[in-house]
């Protein structure tokens, strides 16, 4: 069974207008969007800006209000709601390790607060439950009396992490972790979310809208589109059988580490950029907005047009 | 007349904090030929932004040491109002986040005109909308004339930044430098504004600086590459020597944290990027991220060591130096 | 920023009926009433019953309310228990004075303001900055009224400068050159002690601005198209200061308003400060209401001339 699964999710946003500041019309941020994650994989969701891939995840996790659509965990629906249960076992990392620890307080009470919160520990079990943390994540335990501006980046987004795994949690939302780091500290935290992922047997929700990390990290991906999915598979579905129009553009940006490449790869993103503008009805409706998913094999889909994949 | 565009000797660019000067740039020396593209790559805090903004002249407060050569002239000790002319005209500069870069109060077209205004007094106001109108299109901006009077928070992200090329290339400058021209875009606007870097420069004939910290756009862009650590220079080669043959034990650590087909674990470089005050400033810079190397691999004083023509590489701790994986967990 | 500007417009409204429900309930609450003063204390409260009743005062609040409303929009603020005349008439040619010495104070306050909030700004943190930060701090600190007298003691009386006392010389007849010069001369003072004091905070608040455009991104920008140190200052900086400012600018007659009700008072400048103080001493609930709502409604407009203007010279918000 998955251990999450999404259900036609839709998150929009008012715009409000005119003298009354009445609703007039929707920022359809997430229009229409499932899928399921099974335990132990690691799901990757890429988009570029504003392509809703992050309220996705703040939908699941309740930050954001979700307009219809349900959210499965384990089986439970648990749209908008706020369960103990639920919080417990779903955690999320963000993006930027240097605004989401509170610059006032120390490591200990950073990753102390959700164990405050949902356990019941003594002084000395909590400093204890906190020790193993720190060692796990890679930290010394006198870590624990510092501030977080006394650490480097990615130092910091590791804290993040143990704060997230504090309560051993079954699926972890991670909402461009590395985004923000140079290259080498990105190397690190990757790495360390893949050891944790085995020795805890987590469950990833991975964003991000870095394609080269994605392919690195990910068993299966989708790619979404101005709130819409245009395309979801396997790793290797997406990248070495691409079939939206769109995810062969990102596909095709991705630069090269090859310098002997070049020349081929800026003929290739020139021939799909042609694709894109002769083909684009086949693959955007009038709105410019993605066609509804059709399979094309057990676990591929691809946002067609109904026709287009008869003549396929 | 030689090739050479801009030739910088020993350069040594300071900052004041708290207690004296610390050397961000430290002993760079590097030529850019005509036509060319020069990728400068390093992690934060390696000190390439402190070198192109040296090259500017945009640092207020910095001790710089040593000597540019633009066009045979030296510009380090220029005057501000001899500086002022050359900025703009003769090098211009794209920066990184060109939300920030763009003044808000300020129509998109009386930021461009600025150029004009500033080192071509003749033109009429007539003439600079012409122009500026021309470069919109150049830059690939639709409807240029609806642009000309919009305000920067009014375009996407691609856009603002292909504004700012078109305020870059307005004089076309015969040096170029893009400060990570595309680190806040989306992927696919970062293709095509590479794209289009590498238009305009084969048009206008200028050399480019290019500074990034993304391996991929260096890879795709530059002809020659020179990697930084520490505010040196460690490994400077032609693109294609550097990727195949990479010498210097950062270039090889950082090429290898950088995922890639068929790898199942990203290399990690051992420790963490010294903050500008506290690098080490005797003995190779790189010594303590690869301590299991011998002293003895690493010279005294480390210098750069034409090992090719043209693929330079400091210290000698190249020779014995095999990637080791780093299992210890740091404090 | 047309809709902007109705939608500004019509929050004002609701915010200026607050304000006269407020006032006239506080009024309300005050002991006595239009009668108590007027009448003789040897009549039958019978027939004082019976003339209140006539008058109207004893129907609820809020019927009263209307009608008062209903007065002030004919332009009608009732009647002055001290004077026995129009409280309109007696506001009149005070607020004309008041006006006068609010423009004077507003201009000298930006006069001093730019030029020290821009030099304060672009040399920060050196000596001049120092002083001018220095000044800024000694203005927070000195009350008002005290540096007005020090002001009256040293120019009005010591080197006799300016007069002491009064808004124009009494013998001139109005429509002359020198009744102009006089009216102008009289202000002066007044208006350099509110300024000198109040322009500390647009001081302070300029230097923060430039200080922290300065380090903008778009000043880089500026600077490596070749623009001079001048042209990035009065072209990029400066521009990009003044629209904060500016948009203080209605909430400057807040401040206004407190100054020239000392200021009036110590220089005896017959004006709406100093009406109020009387009204206040001689418990003239009349005047004191309609001065109060006039207050009231100048801070209102304030706020939303500040609003406006930001959204005028602001093309984040005007282009919306």
């Amino acid at each position: 069974m998955a251990i999450l699964e999404v259900k036609d999710l839709k998150i929009y946003f008012p715009i409000k207008a005119g003298l009354l500041n009445r609703t007039v019309d929707h920022i359809k941020a997430v229009d229409g969007v499932s899928f399921q994650i099974e335990q132990g994989k690691t799901y990757g969701l890429v988009g570029e800006s504003g392509s809703g891939k992050s309220t996705i995840g703040r939908g699941i996790i309740g930050l954001e209000k979700i307009t219809s659509g349900k959210v499965y965990f384990n089986g439970v629906d648990i749209t908008s709601k706020n369960g103990k249960e639920i919080r417990k076992n779903l955690q999320m990392i963000f993006q930027d390790p240097y605004s989401s620890l509170n610059p006032r307080k120390r490591i200990l009470d950073i990753i102390a607060e959700p164990l405050r919160n949902f356990e019941r520990l003594t002084k000395k079990e909590e400093i204890k439950r906190i020790e193993e943390l720190l060692e796990l994540v890679g930290l010394s335990k006198e870590s624990m009396m510092k501030y977080p501006h006394q650490f480097s980046g990615g130092q910091r987004q590791r804290i993040g992490i143990a704060r997230a795994i504090a309560l051993k949690p079954k699926l972890i939302i991670a909402d461009e972790p590395v985004s923000a780091l140079d290259v080498s500290v990105q190397a690190q935290v990757l790495n360390f979310m893949q050891d944790i992922q085995k020795e805890l047997g987590l469950t990833y929700l991975f964003i991000s809208h870095d394609l080269g990390i994605v392919k690195h990290f990910c068993d299966e991906i989708s790619i979404m589109y101005k709130g819409r999915y245009v395309e979801q598979g396997t790793k290797e579905e997406i990248f070495n059988h691409p079939q939206h129009i769109y995810t062969k553009r990102l596909l095709s940006a991705i630069p090269d580490m090859n310098p002997s490449n070049r020349d081929k790869q800026f003929r290739i993103r020139k021939k799909v950029q042609q694709e894109f503008d002769q083909r684009y009805h086949d693959y955007f409706d009038s709105e410019g907005l993605a066609y509804s998913l059709k399979p094309i094999s057990e676990t591929h889909l691809v946002a067609l047009q109904e026709d287009v994949q008869k003549v396929r | 007349m030689s090739n050479k565009l801009l030739e910088i000797k020993n350069l040594k660019t300071s900052f004041y904090i708290n207690d004296g000067y610390y050397a961000a740039v430290d002993d760079v020396t590097l030529t850019v030929n005509k036509n060319e593209i020069l990728g400068i790559v390093g992690e934060s805090g390696s000190g390439k932004s402190a070198l192109a903004f040296s090259v500017m002249g945009l640092h207020t407060r910095a001790k710089m040491e040593g000597n540019i050569f633009f066009n045979g002239k030296d510009i380090v000790n220029v005057s501000k109002s001899e500086l002022n002319k050359m900025r703009g005209n003769e090098m211009a500069m794209i920066f990184q986040d060109p939300l920030t870069a763009l003044n808000p109060l300020m129509e998109i077209g009386a930021q461009i005109s600025e150029t004009f205004i500033l080192h071509r007094p003749t033109m009429t106001r007539r003439e600079r909308k012409d122009r500026v109108i021309e470069l919109l299109k150049m830059v690939g901006i639709p409807r240029p004339e609806y642009v000309f009077s919009q305000f920067p928070h009014e375009l996407s992200g691609g856009m603002r930044q292909r504004v700012m090329i078109a305020i870059a290339i307005a004089n076309q400058p015969k040096l170029l430098i893009a400060d990570e021209p595309t680190t806040a875009l989306d992927v696919t606007i970062q293709a095509q504004i590479l794209d289009l870097i590498r238009e305009l420069k084969a048009t206008i004939e200028s050399g480019v600086i290019l500074i990034t910290h993304d391996l991929g756009v260096v890879a795709e862009m530059a002809d020659r590459v020179a990697v930084v650590y520490a505010g040196q220079i460690v490994e400077i080669a032609n693109v294609y020597t550097l990727f195949k043959k990479p010498l210097h034990p950062y270039t090889r650590s950082l090429l290898h944290s950088v995922p890639a087909d068929g790898q199942d674990k990203l290399h990690v470089i051992h420790g963490i990027v010294p903050s500008l005050k506290h690098l080490p400033r005797e003995g190779c810079r790189f010594a303590h991220r690869i301590p299991w190397m011998d002293a003895s691999d690493h010279e005294e004083n480390p210098i750069l060591h034409e090992v090719e023509p043209g693929h330079y590489v400091r210290c000698t701790c190249y020779k014995n130096f095999s990637l080791q994986e780093d299992e210890s967990k740091e404090a | 920023m047309w809709k902007f500007i109705v939608r500004r417009l019509v929050i004002t409204f609701p915010q200026l009926i607050l304000l006269s429900v407020l006032i006239f309930l506080l009024a309300q609450a005050m002991p006595g009433d239009a009668l108590t003063g007027l009448v003789d204390p040897n009549i039958d409260p019978a027939t004082i019953d019976e003339q209140r009743e006539k008058l109207g005062l004893n129907k609820p609040w809020y019927e009263k309310y209307i009608e008062w409303v209903g007065g002030v929009f004919q332009g009608d603020l009732g009647q002055s228990f001290r004077y026995k005349i129009p409280v309109t008439d007696l506001i009149e040619e005070r607020i004309v004075n008041t006006f006068w010495l609010s423009v004077a104070t507003l201009i000298f306050t930006y006069m001093i303001a730019v030029p020290l909030g821009m030099i304060s700004g672009r040399y920060n943190d050196t000596i001049l900055d120092s002083s001018i930060t220095g000044y800024t701090y000694i203005g927070f600190a000195t009350p008002l009224f005290i540096f007005a007298l020090v002001m009256l003691w040293i120019f009005g009386y010591h080197l006799q400068w300016f007069p002491t006392g009064g808004s124009v010389a009494p013998e001139l007849k109005p429509g002359t050159l020198e009744y102009v010069l006089s009216r102008i001369q009289h202000l002066l003072l007044p208006a350099l002690s509110i300024a000198l004091i109040q322009t500390v905070s647009t001081v302070q608040y300029l230097r923060s601005e430039i200080v922290d455009t300065k380090q903008k991104d778009f000043i880089i920008t500026a600077r490596a198209k070749g623009a001079s140190e001048s042209r990035v200052y009065n072209r990029h900086i400066l521009r990009n200061s003044l629209l904060p400012i500016a948009a203080f600018f209605g909430y400057e007659i807040t401040t206004l308003i407190t100054g020239t009700i000392f200021i009036e008072q110590i220089f005896s400048f017959p004006g709406m400060g100093q009406l109020f103080i009387e009204s206040v001493l001689q418990r003239d609930f009349s005047v004191v209401n309609a001065v109060v709502l006039l207050f009231g409604a100048a801070a209102i407009v304030g706020a939303l001339l500040s609003d406006i203007i930001l959204s005028i010279v602001d093309p984040r918000i005007r282009i919306k």
